[in-house]
């Protein structure tokens, strides 16, 4: 089963590499750019077929190693 | 006598500087042990060195600190024993959850390679007992997320509590760290994260041996 991890920094925590893609899209003529944030996607290849198992399952490995929840936010979809 | 263990994962590069300050200012050389290791010796200050565990994937200090050895360090922290992480190791302790709050890009977003002041925050540490409450010292940093970040609510307890150790000085702050914190201490007050390098300021051909401090506090 194949999965995607979404991880993004929480709402006010500071996103400096964020705000520097804003700055260099602005640079670029993009001025209607009002936020920019950086977030990591992971994409998870599974042994489990069960479809609600194996989404427990991530959010657990979210929990103890892919996202740092005191400053980010993650989802979870799973692709079938 | 104070004995100690440093510990090296993957990327530790300032393992050696810290054995060569715990052995010249405590007058013992410390264990070093392998991050796979699961077991440690009996010692009084357990140390997470600096440099870039794991080449920083994922987050800086996030894989060290599922290390195999970080239950054992755990462990320690619990039964009340120092551990002191400087640098990579201050991030490797807010990653294992022993420390409040996390370490992000520098706010500049450059490595910052260089001398700041630090104004000791809280002298009535296991740590810092060897300094006067806001002294100011000399110490290197070389990070590239040092910018600490904590909630308001965990900010407002640290800061309440004490916790803070260190701050940078005198607009010295190099990363946008809040408050200016470079250091905190668990609630216990037997763990110790800070950024800078006190390892690397310890004798005359350092520059300077403001560093010192921190090692004579735990060995007194």
């Amino acid at each position: 089963m194949k999965a995607r991890v979404t991880v993004t920094l929480k709402t006010g925590v500071l996103d400096p590499q964020g705000k520097a893609i804003e700055g260099a899209l602005g640079g670029l003529g993009f001025s209607g750019v009002l936020g920019a944030r950086q977030g990591k996607i992971i994409d998870l290849d599974l042994a489990e077929t069960d479809r609600a198992k194996a989404e427990a399952d991530i959010r657990a490995m979210c929990e103890k190693l892919l996202a740092n929840t005191v400053i980010e936010n993650y989802s979870v979809e799973i692709k079938g | 006598m104070l004995r100690s263990a440093v510990i090296v994962f993957p990327g530790s590069n300032r393992d050696r500087d810290m054995v060569a300050a715990l052995t010249k200012i405590t007058g013992t050389a410390p264990a070093v042990v392998w991050h796979q290791d699961t077991d440690l010796p009996d010692v009084d200050l357990v140390v997470l060195p600096g440099g870039f565990s794991y080449g920083d994937y994922l987050r800086s200090g996030a894989i060290a600190a599922r290390s195999p050895v970080m239950t054992a360090v755990r462990e320690k922290a619990a039964q009340g024993v120092k551990v002191l992480g400087v640098c990579n190791g201050f991030q490797i302790l807010t990653e294992a959850g022993l420390l409040p709050g996390a370490l992000m890009r520098n706010a500049g977003l450059k490595f910052v390679c260089r001398e700041v002041k630090l104004k000791v925050a809280n002298a009535g540490t296991a740590f810092t007992g060897a300094y006067m409450q806001g002294q100011i010292l000399r110490c290197p940093v070389a990070h590239h997320d040092g910018n600490y970040f904590a909630d308001a609510e965990t900010l407002a307890r640290i800061e309440g509590e004490g916790q803070v150790a260190f701050r940078y000085a005198e607009g010295t702050n190099p990363n946008g760290s809040l408050n200016d914190i470079a250091g905190i201490v668990n609630a216990a007050g037997n763990v110790l994260g800070m950024m800078p390098h006190p390892e690397n300021l310890i004798e005359a051909l350092h520059g300077g041996t403001d560093g010192r401090g921190i090692f004579e506090s735990l060995a007194a």
